[in-house]
């Protein structure tokens, strides 16, 4: 049993003491958990997809999802065992002592419900004794907190009449109606756009900081951590492998997986050589004996697969569960910007294209070239255009108009029109790995598909083909048979990039290919976009993350309402931006916007 | 799992803002439009009905006049029956006269149709609305019942009673009643509703027990499980998990959040239910010799009794769009997506995976 | 009741019941229309169910009664599942207005309940049983290209069918290979349910009086003609109720059972 007893004072509000959550038939979600956040302080619970990170978060409301069961431990809010509470005294707690602000803004709104309805009933629940002109005044206070009108109007609105930003404050201010000491908050802005995220995370700090709350943000985006919190703890495969205050666990991670995250993040201030983390985090029931990370780590030892290693201090408030932890700072290798790529020559044209979606028009007028060789990055906020852009250039356009040229010909819009060439040579991956792999075909009928209608090969060579290519994306070819079911997030994003490659393209167009990804496995496949470079492919990268930019792009464009308003090297428009826009955008993407 | 809940499609509203210039709210054209269509759809059935009883082989004329008429006296009462004008013209003053309430006269029994269809109908009428008043709430409260208590040994037990329910063909479970109240094991209630005629239905209880304990068991199956699929998809849903952590008491969840959200889908199936029983009662009635119009619409087949069956047809079909048209015109008013929507358009296929989700 | 045993116990009771019905004329110990004892007579030992109202054998009965029911409910809901799932798939490939025409057409096909539409057409142009078992598809069809369209319009929309056709793959490999293998799952559910309905709707015909004409052997024709006799003689009614009922519910029970587990394994897709 290991317990990683993180700094604790008299003054802790928040106290977790060997939390263990585990499934009905025993596997362990989360072990050996021990937190505690004193008032007015943010911790950062960090961890990439299925480390229980959002587990914990639900938990400190001592609630769990069905199936699974709160086995071990304490939870302790202002002196308050959350654990032992049941039946009326839980549901008091909740909202009234603990609030918890959930992932999904959209999805988490009852669409049936007014949003002053929302608001009304948590007062009528919580505190039955206010009259309704009571409750207007809690609801108004709280609302200009969160930075919401609260007029008539307003309140009457129903959930999907509210942008995604401002079903997100409502989010916050149910959290702080009832002024809870403690707040749990579950990635509340990963469905935001980078500006809207950047107010919603000010607002958060400042009303905790106001209000002396504790609260406990977890998240996969370290950036966003970085900016929020006061102390970051780092989950790995259901336990705590580092917990450090913010500026030592940024500055000097001691933990392996630690350093690996840090090391795979994109920066935006630097151009540093991306590296993934080998390997993938275990399955609950495939948890290692030793340390979880021990499988992934290059520096273990025999030790690491024996026993887990015990959780010590390496420093006064460090402590990191590692037999060899690593000490002092994270040296990130800068990257080569490549060179000598000025003068390529324009190998895909767009002039005077135009788009519409009903009878709004989406853009107009718009001109672009993409130099052959080079990574171009394409950059802009949720309706700004960027993927009818791309999906216009890969011949999925509905409603576009224009003239388009590629390597000195006419490129026609309809996909149907354009000839077998042109098909083959501009090649398109979808945003959403879980959808463009056909279901019912193993990933070997896929590949081999492509490869036989573009190049008329036997069945044989196909396979062989397949194989290779699937090489080159670094998956084992053991995965032709498999579907697409029996693969992760990564895994099927890599098969979809090797669909492209199987095509032998000249240009790849890659439409936020890892935004639903972890950042460690986006180093990777930004890794193997980098390297495939080097064969010459031209690329398009639509993003709407500049560190990701950084990492990645020769040039960039920025696009905003269906208009590039800058464009340029990615080192000249990421450090000397000229447009406001892109100055703001800059500005929000490393949380300093007011 | 099949998305119940996933109704709405609308385009987005874009700016929230009021428009304080006049407009129509974007439903209430919708509605217009939906109406309109819903009367092209009953002109062309009735066009439908109206000639495919003109292929009919028999001649009307012969059937009135038995077999042994002489060709004269035929072709005067062909006259005199407007069988000679064209068809066309045979159908225009069909449609004009069926719009003034005047269906025809029976061929076999000389009296209106009008006369013969209103008495049998308000019989029909009276026996589907005391099946609905019935199968509605308890669908409703044994579906969200279940699903609350989902996978539990009640919920497995009920769900798999209710697969044999549904699958036994309906004249077969009013058989079963009849040999279990009426004729061998219990000889509590009379196996044929032989109907007083000068009396409403509603006034003779003893007659409709049987022919509506056969409806309520051949029809709630469908709603009890839609029901219970739309209350288990909202109890999963985000915002319930959310209300939950902020500390709201269950029941006030499943009656503020669960019910509201499960309602929607629950209307499209009270529209398939009703349908059910248009078609259920035609079969039903007969076995037990009920006087309404599936028994009517079965003799005056047997009969060729033109006129009624025409008739019947017609009103049936009637019923089931206006039946659709209420269902749709609720979904949009109950949905608050698609109420403030500029354009509401239920999304394609919701229907069929509604019926699909009741196993229809 | 999980739902692969649901699926093995519907196929079991619809092998059963087929069975009886395929081997039974070869079994039985009378022919069917043989008058060979008294009318409404008790089971006996060689009358192990009874006889009838004409005094005929009803065990023979039953075993030369079942094969209409089934060659026309399966034949009806396999051409309804074709050619609905092909009205379908066309409406949502086309959009625009062949679908409205196409959506507009179930509409008013729909307008009719079921048995109403069967019946206008079966007692006005006779009771031949391709006749029946066409009109019964034709009231079967309209759910199925509904289903069919609102699947396939979710799965066009999915990236992979976008790969497809963005590849320049011919038509009819995206049909093959993208779109139906995914719409399989719903139509196969559809067909179960079809086939319970159409074996309702086929034995409430013979109820009625309008399937096969007497004096042929078969099952609804059986319930219909006994019923005065269900007090003295109930053998020659529940004897054939039985079997459509486990036919019935076979097809349900394997519909729903088929249903649910695949549910179970697109779950686990994500």
């Amino acid at each position: 049993m290991n317990i990683v007893t993180f700094p604790s004072s008299a003054t802790a509000l928040l106290e977790v003491r060997d939390l263990h959550v585990h499934l009905a038939d025993g596997t362990p979600i989360v072990s050996g958990i021990s937190l505690s956040v004193a008032p007015g302080q943010i911790l950062g619970l960090v961890g990439e997809s299925g480390s229980g990170k959002s587990t914990i978060g639900s938990a400190l409301l001592g609630h769990v999802r069905p199936g699974a069961r709160i086995v071990n431990g304490s939870i302790l809010v202002e002196g308050v065992d959350v654990l032992s509470l049941s039946g009326k005294a839980l549901q008091q707690a909740r909202g009234k002592l603990i609030a918890h602000v959930p992932q999904d803004p959209a999805a988490t709104l009852n669409p049936m419900m007014r949003i002053g309805g929302h608001l009304h009933e948590l007062l009528e629940v919580h505190e039955p004794t206010l009259s309704k002109a009571e409750r207007g005044e809690r609801i108004a206070a709280v609302l200009s907190d969160v930075g919401l009108s609260a007029s008539n109007e307003f309140l009457h609105r129903f959930p999907h009449q509210l942008s995604g930003g401002q079903q997100q404050r409502i989010l916050l201010a149910l959290a702080f109606l009832l002024k809870p000491r403690l707040i749990v908050l579950d990635e509340p802005t990963t469905a935001l756009d980078v500006s809207t995220q950047a107010q919603v995370i000010q607002t958060i700090a400042s009303l905790c900081k106001m209000r002396q709350v504790a609260a406990v943000y977890v998240s996969h985006d370290l950036d966003i951590v970085r900016h929020l919190a006061d102390t970051v703890t780092v989950l790995y495969a259901g336990q705590i492998v580092e917990s450090a205050s913010r500026d030592t666990l940024f500055a000097a991670p001691a933990h392996p997986y630690s350093r690996g995250l840090l090391a795979a993040a994109p920066d935006i201030f630097t151009r540093h050589q991306l590296a993934p983390i080998p390997g993938q985090a275990p399955a609950p029931a495939d948890r290692p004996m030793g340390c979880s990370f021990g499988p992934r780590c290059a520096s273990a030892t025999p030790a690491c697969a024996a026993a887990p290693p015990p959780a010590k201090d390496v420093a006064p408030l460090h402590r990191v569960a590692c037999f060899h932890p690593s000490s002092g700072p994270l040296v990130r290798p800068e990257a080569q910007v490549r060179s000598g790529l000025s003068a390529s020559p324009i190998l895909l044209e767009v002039n005077d294209l135009s788009a519409s979606y009903g009878d709004a028009p989406i853009f107009t007028g718009l001109r672009l070239a993409l130099p052959s060789g080079r990574c171009s990055a394409l950059v802009g906020e949720s309706g700004s255009g960027k993927t009818t852009l791309a999906r216009a250039l890969a011949g999925l356009g509905q409603h576009v108009e224009g003239s388009m040229r590629f390597d000195g010909g006419p490129l026609p819009i309809d996909n149907w029109q354009r000839s077998m060439e042109q098909r083959r040579r501009i090649q398109y991956i979808f945003q959403n790995p879980y959808r463009a792999l056909n279901p019912r075909r193993t990933i070997g009928q896929t590949l081999t598909a492509v490869i036989r209608h573009f190049f008329g090969l036997g069945p044989k060579d196909a396979e062989r083909r397949a194989a290779a290519v699937l090489q080159r994306v670094a998956l084992p070819s053991g995965h032709l048979h498999r579907y697409p079911r029996d693969l992760s997030g990564g895994e099927r994003q890599r098969v979809a990039i090797a669909r492209a490659l199987a095509c032998e393209p000249d240009v790849l167009i890659c439409d936020e290919i890892t935004s639903a990804l972890d950042v460690s496995v986006q180093a990777a496949i930004l890794d193997l976009l980098r390297s495939l470079q080097g064969d010459g492919l031209t690329v398009l990268f639509v993003t709407h993350d500049l560190a990701v930019v950084r990492a990645i792009a020769d040039n960039v464009l920025v696009l905003r309402h269906g208009r590039i308003i800058e464009q340029g090297e990615v080192d000249d428009v990421l450090d000397a931006p000229k447009e406001n826009y892109t100055r703001q955008l800059m500005a929000s993407s490393r949380h300093d916007a007011a | 799992m099949t998305r119940l809940s996933a109704v709405a499609d609308a385009l987005p509203t874009g700016d929230a803002a009021p428009a304080w210039h006049f407009t129509l709210p974007g439903w209430l054209i919708w509605t217009g439009g939906r109406l309109l269509s819903g009367l092209t759809a009953i002109l062309f059935i009735s066009a439908v009905v109206f000639g495919a009883t003109q292929i009919l082989p028999s001649d009307p004329a012969r059937v009135i006049l038995g077999p042994d008429a002489p060709q004269a006296s035929i072709d005067t009462m062909r006259h005199q029956l407007g069988l000679d004008r064209p068809v066309a013209e045979q159908y225009g003053v069909w449609i004009a006269k069926s719009l003034k309430g005047d269906l025809g006269r029976s061929l076999d029994s000389d009296v209106p149709v009008s006369q013969i269809v209103s008495g049998r109908l308000a019989n029909s009428l009276t026996l589907m609305l005391i099946v609905l008043l019935v199968s509605v709430p308890l669908s409703f409260w044994a579906g969200i019942a279940l699903a609350l208590r989902r996978d539990r040994w009640i919920d497995r037990t009920a769900m798999s009673g209710l697969i044999f329910l549904k699958a036994v063909p309906n004249f077969i479970v009013g058989i079963g009643l009849i040999f279990l109240l009426a004729t061998s094991v219990f000889r509590i209630l009379p196996a044929v509703s032989l109907l007083e005629p000068g009396l409403p239905a509603i006034a003779q209880p003893r007659y409709l027990v049987l022919p509506v304990l056969t409806l309520i068991l051949m029809s709630f199956p469908f709603l009890l499980r839609l029901v219970r699929a739309a209350a288990i998809e909202t109890l999963e849903a985000e915002y319930v998990a959310a209300a939950r952590l902020r500390g709201v008491p269950e029941k006030r969840i499943i009656w503020r959040h669960v019910i509201p959200n499960a309602l929607v889908p629950a209307v499209q199936g009270i529209a398939l239910m009703a349908r059910i029983l248009l078609g259920g009662v035609l079969i039903v009635e007969v076995v037990f010799s009920f006087p309404g119009i599936g028994t009517a619409m079965n003799a005056a087949i047997e009969m060729r009794d033109l006129p009624v069956v025409q008739a019947i047809a017609l009103i049936l079909a009637l019923a089931v769009i206006l039946i659709n048209l209420a269902a749709d015109i609720a979904t949009v008013l109950l949905s608050p997506r698609l109420r403030t929507a500029r354009k509401p358009r239920i999304r394609p296929g919701t229907r069929a995976r509604i019926r699909q989700s009741a196993g229809l | 009741m999980s739902g692969s045993r649901q699926l093995r116990t519907g196929i079991a009771f619809i092998l059963a019941v087929m069975l009886l019905a395929l081997a039974g004329p070869a079994l039985a110990p009378h022919a069917p229309d043989a008058l060979v004892g008294p009318t409404y007579g008790a089971p006996s030992s060689g009358a192990p169910l009874g006889y009838d109202y004409l005094g005929r054998d009803v065990w023979s009965r039953v075993l030369a009664g079942g094969q209409s029911i089934i060659w026309m409910s399966f034949s009806a809901s396999l051409l309804a599942l074709t050619i609905g799932a092909l009205l379908g798939m066309a409406a949502a490939y086309a959009r625009g207005r062949v679908d409205q025409v196409i959506v507009w057409i179930t509409d008013v096909l729909m307008a009719f309940p079921d048995l109403i539409l069967v019946l206008l057409v079966v007692s006005m142009l006779g009771r031949e049983p391709w006749l029946i078992v066409l009109t019964v598809s034709v009231a079967f069809i309209p759910a199925v290209a509904r289903l069919a369209r609102g699947v396939t319009m979710g799965i066009v929309q999915q990236e992979y069918v976008e790969a497809a056709w963005m590849m320049g793959y011919p038509w009819h490999r995206i049909l093959l290979r993208e779109l139906l293998p995914n719409l399989a799952t719903p139509l196969l559910v559809q067909l179960g349910i079809m086939l319970t309905w159409a074996i309702a709707m086929l034995s409430g015909l013979s109820f009625l009086g309008y399937g096969v004409a007497p004096p042929a052997a078969d099952w609804g024709l059986m319930i219909n003609e006994n019923r005065a006799g269900l007090l003295v003689q109930p053998w020659a009614v529940l004897a054939p109720v039985l079997l459509i009922a486990l036919f019935a519910i076979g097809t349900n029970l394997a519909a729903e059972g088929y249903g649910r587990s695949k549910a179970r394994i697109d779950e686990k897709q994500g």
